[in-house]
């Protein structure tokens, strides 16, 4: 399970998170919705150990990600695979090399075993055949699908997905969408998916939280938010400007 | 005033401090050798082979142009197989490790800057934590250790270019036999002039990789992030590079 207890985060002089507490039970799929620049991404790399909380902290699987010395974020980070927004490719590496890089940090896996597992994660989104390509050969969506494999090739307990739709056409998004879903059925893993894409927060998630001005506006089933009536929750939804 | 000083002051500690933590933090990662193994080698073939033609280019003109202006001020005043003298010391002790490492500042320093900058700002060494590497390990330590090891061959060949396009020079423009030649060379050498320009050469390779990482990796902002980044690893390189420079020479020499 990870819990967001009271976390407070600022860079210089502007308040970014200001209490934020969540908490995401096993095997569900959270998203967090929220206006652009409101903390969402930031949020996320707290549970990563990518950022330090200024006060409070981020709680995985009884373990305070704040308070880990190198060697427990290791061991905390080898549980975890995290989707980057712009999928954060090695350039100089091939789609395979980008998928095996965090298996090569496995201890007891064979070279044989690393192929299999690179071929399995690319398989499972779609990309068979492409090992050999480089990141500046892929599309867009390509890309976004090379950074999910590389999350899901670790097997890990949870997924992080930061705007995995942001910037893809709509037939692209829903089939990063169907990925997400599909990764969770296979491998049955705990998702946090940041976005203010509806389309896909209906999609992909059990729950759907809100984030507004550095906390938890509102937190419940996809059906609770769509019925909101909290004004400000209702507003972003709807995408209405005023 | 007193309050711009005073920010000027907790800015000047501040960077003192970041850069002390990140030496810190790269001491600690030596040991993670499993990492940093086969990026070290990669690193050591694209700052050694790579930068060789630029460095020989620029060795290669530097010994011509010592062979003359020496020639110029001894003329009628001092033997001229003192130019194979002063063409040897200069590129031993100076010319050679400060041309060549000022070059590579430029080849090298401004390149890792960029590179480490760019994956910076693409979320690239995030992506690397999140994967469980240590950047310093990945990232920082096979490039200094890169540059330590690989600037001494560099400048070495560096030297050696120098003083045969010296001695070239001295043959066939100053009418300098090869046996003066290397009279002058032999005269005043000692090992020291040897050992002391690759040493040097060492830590200018230390300081100019250790200076592009830590520029790199400190990168914010897009494109204009990088862009400064590797103005500014270029420029401190280059100012360290000669401080060091006159530091090694007050205290070896």
């Amino acid at each position: 399970m990870i819990e967001f207890q009271d976390l407070h985060k600022a860079f210089g002089a502007k308040p970014v998170l200001t209490g934020l507490s969540l908490k995401i039970a096993d095997a569900e799929t959270l998203v967090i919705i929220g206006y652009s620049g409101t903390g969402k991404s930031v949020a996320l790399k707290h549970i990563v150990g990518l950022l330090q909380p200024d006060s409070g902290d981020v709680i995985v699987d009884g373990r305070a990600v704040s308070t880990l010395d190198r060697d427990g974020l290791t061991a905390l980070r080898e549980g975890i695979g995290y989707v980057f927004q712009f999928a954060a490719l090695f350039d100089s590496m091939s789609v395979a090399d980008n998928v095996a890089l965090g298996l090569r940090r496995r201890r007891g896996l064979s070279d044989e075993e690393i192929d299999d597992q690179v071929r399995e994660a690319l398989a499972l989104v779609d990309l068979s055949g492409t090992e050999e390509r480089l990141p500046a050969e892929l599309s867009g969506g390509m890309r976004k699908r090379v950074g999910i494999a590389r999350a899901i090739a670790l097997r890990p307990r949870y997924i992080l997905y930061d705007e995995p739709t942001t910037g893809l056409d709509p037939v692209t998004s829903a089939v990063i969408d169907r990925l997400m879903v599909r990764t969770r059925e296979h491998l049955g893993v705990t998702g946090v998916v940041v976005t203010h894409d509806m389309r896909s927060a209906y999609t992909v998630g059990d729950r759907i939280a809100m984030l507004y001005e550095g906390r938890i506006r509102q937190v419940g089933t996809v059906a609770e938010i769509q019925e909101t009536e909290d004004p400000v929750v209702r507003q972003f939804i709807e995408g209405r400007p005023e | 005033m007193i309050q711009a000083i005073g920010r000027r002051a907790v800015a000047a500690v501040e960077a003192v401090g970041r850069v002390g933590h990140f030496l810190l933090d790269m001491v600690r990662a030596v040991p993670d050798v499993a990492t940093w193994a086969g990026p070290a080698v990669v690193q050591m073939r694209r700052i050694g082979v790579d930068s060789i033609p630029v460095t020989l280019f620029i060795a290669a003109f530097t010994g011509v142009v010592l062979a003359l202006q020496a020639s110029y001020t001894f003329t009628g005043a001092v033997p001229m197989y003192f130019v194979g003298t002063l063409v040897g010391k200069t590129m031993m002790l100076e010319l050679g490790p400060v041309l060549a490492g000022l070059a590579l500042t430029g080849r090298v320093g401004a390149s890792m800057a960029a590179e480490l900058g760019t994956m910076k700002v693409t979320e690239q060494v995030d992506a690397l934590e999140t994967l469980a590497y240590d950047p310093q390990s990945y990232l920082v330590v096979p490039r200094v250790l890169a540059g330590t090891v690989m600037f001494p061959m560099i400048i070495a060949f560096a030297i050696a270019t120098g003083i045969v396009t010296g001695w070239l020079t001295s043959l066939v423009l100053l009418d300098l036999s090869t046996i003066d030649f290397l009279k002058g060379l032999k005269l005043f050498y000692r090992f020291k002039d040897t050992w002391f320009g690759l040493f040097k050469s060492a830590t200018f390779g230390a300081t100019i990789t250790l200076v592009g990482c830590m520029v790199g990796l400190s990168t914010r902002g897009g494109a204009e992030g990088v862009g400064k980044s590797t103005t500014r690893a270029v420029v401190y390189s280059a100012v360290l590079l000669l401080l060091l420079d006159a530091f090694w020479a007050v205290l070896l020499l």
